[in-house]
């Protein structure tokens, strides 16, 4: 019987059956959102009207025989980092409060027109500046397995929102690993795609160079059938790629890995990483030297300052981005009572409407970019970029995928880093290389830690625009790790449900 | 002692540079398809890119470069294979993402030039000003300021914003600093003004009308002692809304520099304004506390790589250098520069080539256009062209070549087709102009006239030529004006033994 | 590198618009200093031979063609507004010249 724990695949295909009607899945997962949400706080906004309308009238365009998308009716959870045309979009923050756009996002758009029933948005760090939802302005997400710690961030609200089965899709963004790390302390699949597959048209903008948008599921196939609904040209984005979407579904389902090459990035192992984690990650590729594939060992040198120049670049365009927030055309204005000018309205809404990490990233941006620092910094961050490129470059040369674990640690308590900004940033250490150079990246749950029970991901890496290669290699080993283990990982969860 | 403007040019001398903005004609802004029409109701040529939406995503537009590249082809400058777009970060209302979306160190058209023509104490004098770049950017939005004294911006309550201006594509035109000019860079400027504005008719890539703001000069100039080589700190001078303007803002800002380094005043480096009604200046924002602009490159948009073909194509399509096409014309038709000038201030040049293509003799073409049919036009208060076509004047002049009209009954024709009676033909036709040429009907009416002047005919046979007169106008009144008065005579004469 | 000063923050946050007070703007200098430590180490290898890239792809010369489609409404451009007047978005007043 199709429910909350079906995959999207087992759902799309009971509302195929007519076994179950959109409707009614819908409300499955309203009442699921209703009854864990208070603990988990995944979502900023629910539209349950909105969300039953649409599924009402799947049900109804599938009763008349006309021909629907593969995701049809199946219901998802979008970061509220997305344009929603009408519904409240935050970004996480206050500025942008009670905020409704006039205009859907490319990918709100395509997933109208797919008839994929969007349940509400999700919660995220403000403006996507964070590793665990803890810089959101409406309070963190917690971890659907242990409610004491974060889901990572940014996009924890979605993530949270896929592993406590309140949906079975979900839409996130990925700047230096806001999609990847957050389904690796979750539990379940997310990707990046390679930078410009998906359109960024309608995504509020945090570092342009780098956001991408991308998909979270629950299993591999789930990933790569959003993936294909969501991806592909828009002539809105002048950064999107005008080429066909790689074939991801095929891909997932392809099982096979033999004679595949498998790099192992040196500089992403070692005791920077929990112990926990770097076992996970080692019996993941025994499965795959069983099922055929190769490990080689490659080295990317240049890695290690992926970080500092991300840390730099990021904020730089950030500090643009966000100048738009001044209270003049949308948004919080704060003092204009009226005996203030332009200036000091702005000045006094940022101030109020900021939260403490995003005013510390504009004021670093502003600082990398100003006369006579742009050289230095900026500058120098842009040339690191080449070097990462340049090692990635040599590392495909030997290899058809790269591996690394996701995060040095499995998800860690709220509250625990938030005061360190940069221990803070340094989660990312493993995920950012991949954005600097714009190729994609999957994250896939390949077990739980030994120590505390936490889920552990495996980041996977393909060259730009062969993201079909790591949804071929995740699906085989997706497949090999249910043998093994006989369930899936998220059945290990809590339960959750208010009793 | 105050100096005035003759005093001040023999002590110091002025350096220029001049920096000129053009509004491009596309039919949709730089980076959106809204429309850019002239004087829609507010707010209603805007979208989520113009009005910069948290979200939004620039698109260039094509034709916009293609213009560009048009005006530095023309401008003689090279055209860069590689230029790319900048953020220009600065907040301000009427820019909706408080940043503007300019070139700065990769424009895409560098090093031209302007030849320039004055008339100097010495005879004509050309000066070549260097280009050193022309760049694209996009305008901004328009302010009303409300409240206050004055409606200005000080003492304003409140501001209100149209933003259907924003996004509309600007090219900017800046010289290098222009020596050398001494008394004349008033002049120089308002010629190169001129120029370029005919340069930029002629290509039909705006409608450069300064009134209307599609056509902006800002003046730079610095001042300093004859003879020292150095150079003056500058000031720049906008809201120069005409022609007459430039020259009228830079001879005032001469004689204020003169002035106030007479009196051992420094000259400050700021932005001034010109005031129409008294032809001074007055400071504005003060340029000592530049923005730090931020400048990097814009991370949103891919780099403009224009490939030699499509130069080349385009640099097939430039016309004629107009100042060139005036001298060739004037050659051709061989007439005096008092005469040129008129066609050229009265704006009839291109109208008076196409009638003489259309086959009009030369001659009579330049004079119907500026005489008779400039006349009608200033009665009505119209542009002479607006009156009657190029092809109906070509036909009028044929008519009176042929000897078929006569220059008193061609008024008459014009006259008619002005007010709407037809073609020439019609009007002939309805008027029944058309001049008797038939010999023998005139002689009936010369001996009529004989006969009723018997005496005046005696004095013509006794060689009063003179005499003549009396009887021509008794035959034309008979005839109602349509016999050719040359004819008459020339048949009266004869037949009274004078021909 | 110089540390960073009280008058360096102010200075930053004037140019992005954000009021702090004097205990936040030392605040920032604080963490300012400490995250420039760690990221200057950029320019380690940020050597006058490597190029910059701003760009993950090499595309150029994406254009639209110039035609015009519909625009929002006055409505709906104005619907987010703190304020409004006159079809217009009402704003406080603008000192100082543009």
């Amino acid at each position: 019987m199709t429910n909350i724990h079906s995959t999207a695949s087992e759902m799309a295909s009971a509302l195929t059956t007519k076994e179950i009607s959109s409707v009614e899945l819908t409300k499955q997962h309203l009442d699921r959102i209703a009854s864990v949400d208070g603990k988990i706080h995944a979502f900023l906004h629910i539209d349950s009207d909105g969300a039953l309308a649409q599924a009402d009238a799947i049900d109804k365009k599938r009763a008349s025989g006309e021909k629907l998308s593969p995701l049809a009716g199946v219901p998802i959870a979008v970061k509220d980092i997305l344009a929603q045309k009408g519904i409240p979009t935050t970004a996480g923050s206050k500025i942008l409060e009670g905020w409704r756009p006039p205009y859907d996002s490319t990918v709100v758009a395509k997933l109208k027109a797919a008839g994929v029933i969007i349940l509400g948005k999700t919660n995220m760090d403000e403006f996507a500046m964070g590793s665990s939802t803890e810089n959101s302005a409406y309070g963190t997400t917690q971890n659907p397995w242990d409610l004491t710690r974060t889901p990572g961030g940014s996009s924890g609200g979605s993530a949270a929102a896929v592993a406590a089965f309140e949906a079975p899709l979900a839409i996130g963004t990925d700047t230096g690993g806001s999609i990847r790390q957050p389904a690796a302390l979750t539990g379940i699949v997310g990707v990046k795609p390679t930078y410009g597959g998906v359109s960024r048209y309608g995504v509020i903008a945090y570092s342009s160079s780098l956001d991408q948008v991308g998909p979270f599921a629950r299993t591999v196939l789930d990933t790569a059938l959003l993936h294909e609904a969501i991806a592909g040209h828009d002539e809105r984005d002048s950064t999107s790629i005008n080429a066909p979407v790689p074939q991801v579904v095929a891909a997932a389902k392809r099982l096979d890995v033999k004679g595949m090459k498998i790099g192992v990035i040196k500089e992403l192992s070692g005791s920077g990483f929990q112990a926990g984690v770097s076992a996970r990650i080692a019996e993941s590729l025994e499965l795959l030297v069983a099922a055929g594939a190769e490990i080689v060992e490659v080295s990317c040198p240049n890695f290690e300052y992926a970080l500092a120049a991300y840390y730099l670049i990021a904020p730089s365009e950030a500090s643009s981005n966000l100048a738009r927030f001044d209270s003049m055309r949308y948004g919080l204005r704060v003092g204009d009572d009226g005996s203030k000018g332009a200036e000091e309205v702005m000045s006094a809404t940022r101030e109020a409407g900021f939260g403490k990490e995003v005013k510390r990233r504009i004021i670093l941006g502003t600082y990398a970019l100003s006369s006579g620092y742009y050289d230095a910094y900026y500058g120098s961050a842009q040339k690191v970029r080449t070097l990462v490129k340049q090692d990635f470059d040599n590392a495909f040369a030997k290899a058809d995928v790269l591996v690394s674990p996701v995060t040095p640690t499995t998800a860690f308590k709220i509250g625990e880093k938030s005061n360190d900004p940069v221990a803070m940033y340094l989660s990312d250490i493993a995920t950012i290389p991949v954005n600097m150079a714009g190729i994609g990246g999957m994250s896939l749950p390949v077990g739980l830690a030994d120590e505390d029970g936490l889920p552990v991901g495996l980041q996977i890496m393909a060259p730009v625009m062969q993201d079909d290669r790591f949804y071929r290699v995740g699906g085989t080993l997706e497949a090999a790790l249910l043998s093994k283990w006989g369930k899936p990982i998220l059945s290990n969860a809590p339960d959750l449900a208010v009793k | 002692m105050t100096l005035d403007y003759a005093a001040a040019t023999t002590k110091y001398e002025p350096t220029l540079g001049l920096e000129v903005h053009v509004e491009l004609n596309t039919n949709s802004k730089m980076f959106c398809s809204c429309a850019t029409e002239f004087g829609a109701e507010p707010n209603t040529q805007t979208c989520p890119v113009c009005l910069g939406l948290p979200g939004a995503l620039p698109v260039v537009n094509g034709k916009a470069i293609e213009s560009t590249i048009l005006i530095g082809l023309a401008l003689n400058c090279s055209i860069a294979p590689y230029s790319r777009f900048a953020r220009k970060n600065y907040f301000y209302p009427d820019m909706p993402k408080n940043f503007q979306t300019s070139q700065y160190d990769e424009p895409i058209c560098v090093d031209g030039y302007l030849d320039v023509e004055i008339e100097t104490d010495e005879g004509p004098k050309v000066f070549r000003v260097d280009i050193e770049r022309v760049h694209m950017e996009e305008d901004t939005g328009k302010s009303l300021h409300v409240g206050g004294s004055t409606g200005r911006i000080h003492g304003a309550e409140y501001s209100l914003l149209d933003y259907n201006r924003a996004g509309i594509p600007l090219v900017e035109i800046v010289t290098r600093i222009i020596p050398g000019t001494g008394k004349y860079a008033p002049q120089v400027a308002r010629a190169y003004v001129t120029q370029l504005r005919d340069i930029l008719r002629s290509l039909g890539v705006s409608d450069v009308k300064m009134e209307q703001g599609s056509l902006r000069c800002d003046a730079n100039v610095s001042l300093a002692p004859i003879g020292s080589g150095k150079l003056g700190t500058r000031s720049e001078t906008k809201n120069v809304n005409s022609l007459r303007s430039v020259e009228r803002a830079l001879t005032g800002e001469i004689e204020r520099q003169a002035n106030r380094l007479e009196a051992g005043m420094r000259i400050i480096q700021e932005t001034r304004h010109f005031l129409e009604e008294s032809g001074l200046t007055r400071p504005g924002r003060s340029k000592e506390q530049a923005e730090d602009y931020r400048y990097f490159p814009e991370p949103d948009l891919v780099p403009v790589t224009p490939d030699a073909k499509w130069i080349e194509e385009l640099r097939a399509k430039l016309p004629e250098n107009p100042a060139d096409r005036r001298k060739r014309l004037q050659k051709e038709w061989n007439v005096p520069d008092s005469e040129m000038n008129s066609l050229i201030n009265a704006e009839l040049v291109d109208v008076v080539e196409e009638t003489i293509k259309l086959g009009a003799e030369p001659t009579r073409a330049r004079t119907w256009w500026l005489g008779e049919i400039s006349r009608l036009a200033n009665e009505k208060e119209v542009a002479p062209t607006s009156l009657i076509t190029t092809a109906f004047v070509a036909e009028i002049i044929a008519l009176i070549s042929s000897g078929d009209l006569t220059d008193k009954l061609a008024r008459q024709v014009v006259e008619g087709v002005v007010n709407g009676e037809g073609s020439p033909k019609d009007v002939i036709e309805k008027r029944g102009l058309k001049v008797v040429s038939d010999d023998s009907a005139l002689m009936v009416a010369i001996e009529a006239a004989i006969a009723a002047q018997p005496d005046t005919a005696e004095r013509i046979r006794g060689g009063n030529i003179p005499a003549a007169g009396a009887l021509i106008g008794a035959v034309m009144k008979a005839t109602g004006g349509q016999a050719d008065a040359a004819k008459v005579r020339e048949l009266l004469l004869k037949h009274l033994g004078q021909g | 590198m110089a540390a960073i000063s009280r008058d360096d923050v102010a200075h930053l946050a004037k140019l992005a618009r954000i009021e702090m007070t004097p205990a936040e703007l030392d605040h920032m200098a604080t963490e300012l200093e400490q995250i420039l430590g760690a990221v200057k180490r950029v320019q380690e290898v940020a050597t006058s031979d490597i190029a910059p890239t701003s760009h993950p792809l090499s595309m150029s010369n994406v254009f639209r063609d110039d035609v015009v489609k519909p625009s929002l409404t006055n409505e709906e451009s104005l619907s987010g507004a703190p304020a409004k007047a006159e079809d217009r978005f009402k704003v406080p007043q603008i000192l100082g010249e543009e």
